[in-house]
């Protein structure tokens, strides 16, 4: 269940707009907020308070790459390896992470410090390679300088 | 030339609303609420604005076909969904000269008549999601939006939507589709948005830099913004430039600057030294050009006579040691990724395109692998429902033209060619 400062958040946001539904990309956004990902509960609270049927919650939710359908941890890695972050060397990253902390696509460490997730580009090609960490660009990786990063997030 | 719309983001405050304001911003809200909207179309129309988001699309004629109908309310809707990979050229607005693009929804929205805006912004920009919210606010509480703006009865609301990681919401009516909360696949058209957009309202979609323009048009005025760059399609142009070049970044030329001009003397020519090898020089779903190609004016009209796209204005730079199978095959993975799964030739055709490459990238390239990938892309080309298909074939049939030796080789040798 959400709580009602919660729903009163998807309250305001569906005033923005002139019907509900168009509150649905943000509300999935505060679900996950909420839950951490999109678990059945998530969207079924979604669902609830939008007054929208379950399968048209899903449906949406699946078919955006940013919504999450399995828990993720504490901090998300997204690192682009589309063509412009290729070419100057994203795939040693992508190595990197795999070798030193066991990350992979759509995998968490162990110990829920990380989750990997790869990306399509991020718009961080003046410095590429790049990645967003949070919600917080990085630039220019090596992976030396990766591992310096990361090591900032407990 | 002096930059237009990339003025002052060295300034570090530059998106607070005093500082644009001390450097003129929002002053041309009031010169052009002199005029009558339908004046406003008509100097968006003598400046020959062309729509930045990709299809140089004529500015003032998609308004004036929204202002014509009698539905009421219209949308004006900002694309900065910027997900064409290699493009870049909008976030500097979106984080460091949001007041700019603010300025510039309010006379359009104004000239249209749409008093509700959204600027559609992808999810992967959160810090420009908040630089947005806090120059809206700014915005709301110096009377530039509003329902009152300047004191003047005219009305104009602006709020942010924020997407959430597909490429295919950028196509201007899985844009909508996604604004409505839904899964972000193309509409059939017609109807056009002009006339059946957002809640099935007449809505304008531009994008980010297109919008910028507006308050140009109307400080320097048609006359004088005509003059600047090409002449079937002037003004300034954001051309933001990846890869292997010594300083990569976005850089506000005239229209029509070539390509050479671009990468050897603004981006500083190639990294390290090396040697030129092909260009992809509109985004990653325009066609690659070879390194004996690029002396070619970087505008909507040059550009298809030289084989490729203006697209984005996004310049990939790709030197000697880069192999286009590997880039062909990163871009058709990226096309499967993103196919919104609506049409067959689109959807099945990008998945089996990204086998064939994987197939001789891995080494395990077969006799007739050429001829397979020419004629799934001519069975893709012209065959889809939205251009994300054309983009994907475009690809192909562009690195088979200009390169197909590479891929013949690495067929032949079995293996990389790194
Ligand atoms: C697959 C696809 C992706 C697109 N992505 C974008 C985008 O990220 N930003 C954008 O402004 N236009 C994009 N467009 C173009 C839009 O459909 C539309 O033409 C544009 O937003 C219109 O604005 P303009 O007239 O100001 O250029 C895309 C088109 C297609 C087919």
């Amino acid at each position: 269940m959400l709580s009602e400062t919660v729903l009163k958040e998807i309250e305001e946001i569906k005033a923005k707009y002139p019907s509900a539904r168009s509150a649905l990309l943000p509300a999935l956004y505060v679900a996950q907020r909420e839950f951490g990902w999109q678990s059945e509960k998530a969207m079924q609270a979604v669902a609830q308070a939008l007054n929208l049927p379950e399968a048209e919650v899903r449906g949406t939710a699946t078919f955006y790459s940013m919504y999450k359908h399995k828990p993720m941890g504490r901090h998300l890695i997204q690192l682009c390896t589309n063509v412009s972050c290729m070419i100057l060397g994203a795939e040693r990253l992508v190595d990197f992470l795999k070798n030193r902390y066991g990350l992979t696509q759509n995998g968490t460490t162990a110990d829920g410090r990380f989750s990997l997730v790869i990306m399509e580009c991020i718009g961080g090609c003046d410095m590429a390679p790049a990645m967003l960490l949070n919600t917080d660009f990085y630039g220019d990786l090596t992976e030396e300088k990766i591992g310096e990063i990361l090591g900032g997030y407990k | 030339m002096e930059n237009f719309l990339l003025k002052n983001i060295e300034n570090p405050d530059s998106a607070d609303i005093e500082e644009y304001l001390k450097i003129g911003g929002y002053k041309n809200i009031a010169k052009a609420f002199e005029l009558e909207p339908k004046a406003i179309i008509e100097e968006v129309k003598k400046a020959g604005l062309r729509g930045r988001g990709g299809a140089g699309f004529p500015t003032a004629m998609k308004w004036s076909f929204a202002a014509a109908d009698p539905k009421f309310p219209k949308y004006l809707l900002c694309n900065a969904d910027e997900g064409e990979p290699g493009t870049f050229k909008d976030r500097p607005i979106l984080e460091k000269n949001p007041h700019l693009l603010i300025e510039g929804m309010v006379i359009s929205g104004y000239a249209l008549g749409a008093e509700y805006g959204y600027i559609y912004l992808r999810g992967e920009y959160p810090h420009a999601k908040d630089v947005l919210n806090k120059a809206i606010s700014q915005a709301y509480e110096k009377n530039y939006l509003g329902d009152n703006i300047l004191g003047k009865s005219i009305k104009f609301h602006l709020a942010v939507h924020q997407g959430a990681g597909a490429y295919i919401c950028g196509e201007e009516t899985a844009l909508i589709e996604s604004l409505e909360g839904k899964r972000g696949q193309p509409r059939t058209r017609p109807p056009f948005p002009v006339n059946v957009g957002a809640w099935a309202m007449p809505t304008v979609v531009n994008n980010v830099e297109t919008l910028c323009n507006i308050p140009y048009i109307i400080s320097i005025g048609s006359e004088a913004y005509s003059q600047i760059g090409s002449k079937d399609c002037p003004g300034p142009k954001l051309y933001c430039v990846s890869g292997c070049v010594e300083k990569p970044g976005v850089y506000e030329l005239p229209m029509g600057t070539s390509l050479k001009d671009i990468i050897f003397n603004h981006a500083g020519g190639i990294k390290g030294g090396k040697k030129l090898k092909a260009v992809i020089p509109g985004g990653i779903s325009t066609p690659v050009l070879p390194e004996s190609m690029i002396d070619c004016p970087m505008d909507f009209s040059s550009m298809p006579k030289h084989g490729s796209m203006l697209g984005s204005g996004a310049v990939i730079v790709m030197d000697e040691s880069v192999c286009m199978v590997k880039v062909t095959y990163r871009a058709l993975k990226f096309f499967e990724h993103e196919s919104c799964g609506k049409c067959t030739p689109c959807r099945e055709g990008t998945e089996w395109l990204r086998k064939s490459l994987g197939r001789i990238e891995r080494g395990e390239g077969r006799e007739g692998d050429i001829e397979l990938l020419q004629e799934i892309s001519e069975n893709i080309m012209g065959k889809t429902f939205c251009p994300l298909g054309d983009g994907a074939a475009g690809v192909v049939l562009g690195m088979l033209k200009h390169f197909k030796g590479e891929f013949e080789e690495k067929i032949k040798a079995k293996g990389s060619r790194v």
